[in-house]
């Protein structure tokens, strides 16, 4: 089973107790696919456990990327998290773990 | 009108790189470098540093990072711009004329300060992440304004050599510079809302030439140990090519660029900033041949009715201890360990973080790996009001070297004081901004 990471990239960010995680195809030719795979609900479920709140996703076809906005991803947020990544700046590579 | 304008990014957050700056503006032919050197939190440490002493409270690495910048500043016609005042941008202005001083090197410097809003900001006005009111999260150490350009061109049209500011949004520490040379007008929303992608794509400086990108084997960067900073060449429509200094390290590609246009945007198609509701959606990536992309196509519609104030309160102290444990059973260990400590300090504090780090300090059990590390090292980390309970876990995690299981290793323990950060909303009208100039010149000294 492919997993994401072998069809796009990613960067997490971080606002508060949201993060930010683009999710972008390496080819063009993979966009559509990430469109109907990497839903809101499949993403809910591949970080079940570390987002505690809605994702939003936007569609950004010029790109070939998808924006994942997480709310309640980051225990508390990032300046009074007691997490060692209090920015979830490693939830990136979280993501891209995902098999579609 | 000189066309296009160089601008370039030789600082990405508090703690970049220092020879970075350096380069670009010895090589880079720039118009105006940027520094922006604060996060979240970096304004309200300054605060305290501030208030126990008054001429503190500016970037700590200041000297270091402005000293060999002023020559190369001055020889090239380079303009600089940076937010590297934080609390006390007056006290960074003078200690930037005190630099010039001691090196004889002309300079008018701007400071831009009213960004500092605690004395007027409503302790019972709710918070935008909680929806509770300010005061009730703690004892309040600082509140800033995200100010905008137009409250930097003043400052842009004293001429100075140099600008330091407080807390200013970070893309507007760009769309100043751009905005005051080609005098665009600030209800021009979509220059202003291209200018804010310029800004926003150099902000986190060498994260645009493929730092923070890297994967070997599969996004390869070359040279990473000598990254290049980035900069653009910004026309009059607020189109823009980015570049880096040849022979630099590092790469831009269609890849690192789209990466950095979306960090940290919470929406596409209204990322806003003081300046302008930018729609960052249709923004068109063309690239024009080895480390070089067009950007344009950004749109803006109007402007946020209020600014974004960053508040920091006492948050109390986080006391951290670490301990290792390595081969068979490694993992069994840490977790008796992690029981152990859990066990005798449980009572004392509310909320224990137990990590297993090479096992679960990232993400928990989600991913947890089904074949066992080598080697794990415990972290457990809780919050106390005072430095003194804090202190307590790392003392319980030490003592675990002859109290706790078999073979522990390399025992850590850490205090620190905790600065929260949450953000309200304050009317435009409340919020009243001034431009101060220090200067110094070879002539002055003999009045």
């Amino acid at each position: 089973m492919p997993k994401l990471y072998d069809l796009a990239h990613s960067r997490a960010g971080d606002k508060g107790n949201t993060s930010i995680l683009s999710l972008i195809a390496y080819r063009a030719e993979d966009y559509p696919l990430l469109v109907e795979r990497v839903t809101e609900a499949a993403v809910a479920r591949h970080l079940a456990g570390i987002v505690q709140g809605a994702i939003k996703r936007y569609e950004l076809p010029e790109l070939g990327a998808l924006q994942f906005v997480c709310e309640a991803a980051l225990a508390g947020g990032v300046t009074t998290s007691l997490a060692l990544d209090a920015h979830g700046k490693a939830l990136s590579s979280a993501l891209l773990e995902m098999e579609i | 009108m000189r066309e296009p304008l160089r601008l370039g990014c030789g600082a990405g957050f508090a703690g970049d790189r220092l020879d970075a700056p350096i380069h670009l503006a010895e090589y880079g032919k720039l118009d105006w470098l940027v520094l922006e050197c604060l996060a979240e939190r970096t304004i309200a440490l300054a605060q305290l540093r501030k208030r126990k002493d008054p001429d503190a409270g500016y970037d700590a690495r200041l000297e270091r990072r402005i000293e060999p910048l002023l020559p190369l500043l001055k020889r090239n016609g380079t303009r600089l711009v940076s937010n590297l005042g934080a609390a006390n941008p007056l006290a960074a202005a003078d200690a930037i004329v005190a630099i010039a001083r001691r090196m004889k090197i002309p300079v008018k410097v701007a400071a831009v300060t009213g960004d500092d809003v605690l004395d007027r900001i409503d302790p019972d006005a709710l918070s935008m992440e909680g929806g509770v009111p300010l005061a009730s999260y703690g004892a309040l150490v600082s509140a800033n304004a995200y100010l905008g350009a137009e409250a930097l061109l003043p400052a842009m049209a004293s001429g100075a050599d140099i600008v330091v500011t407080g807390r200013v949004a970070d893309p507007s520490l760009f769309v100043a510079p751009i905005a005051h040379h080609y005098r665009w007008p600030l209800d021009d929303y979509d220059r202003l809302a291209r200018a804010t992608a310029v800004g926003h794509l150099l902000e986190c400086a060498g994260q645009l030439c493929g730092g923070y990108f890297a994967d070997p084997g599969r996004k390869e960067v070359p040279d990473m140990a000598h990254l290049g900073f980035p900069f653009a060449d910004v026309d009059a429509e607020g189109a823009a090519t980015f570049s880096k200094v040849a022979g630099t390290g590092g790469s831009i590609t269609l890849a690192t660029v789209k990466e950095q246009l979306l960090y940290e945007v919470t929406d596409p198609h209204a990322y806003l900033t003081p300046d302008v509701v930018a729609d960052f959606s249709r923004v068109a990536l063309r690239p024009l041949g080895p480390d070089r992309i067009a950007v344009g196509g950004a749109r803006g519609a109007g402007r946020p009715a209020q600014l974004k104030v960053s508040v920091g309160y006492v948050a109390g102290y986080v006391g951290e201890g670490e301990i290792g444990y390595a081969g068979s059973n490694a993992e069994a260990r840490a977790r008796l360990a992690a029981d152990i400590v859990h066990e005798r300090l449980s009572e004392r504090f509310s909320e224990l973080r137990i990590d297993l780090i090479g096992a679960t300090s990232l993400h928990g059990r989600s991913f947890e790996a089904s074949a066992h590390p080598y080697e794990v090292r415990l972290r457990i980390a809780a919050r106390a009001a005072t430095a003194d309970a804090a202190a307590l876990v790392g003392e319980e995690v030490e003592a675990l070297y002859t109290n706790g299981p078999a073979g522990g290793g390399g025992a850590r323990r850490y205090v620190h004081e905790q600065i929260g950060i949450v953000s309200t909303l304050i009317d435009r009208a409340r919020v009243s901004t001034a431009v101060t100039i220090r200067e110094w010149a070879p002539h002055a000294e003999t009045v």
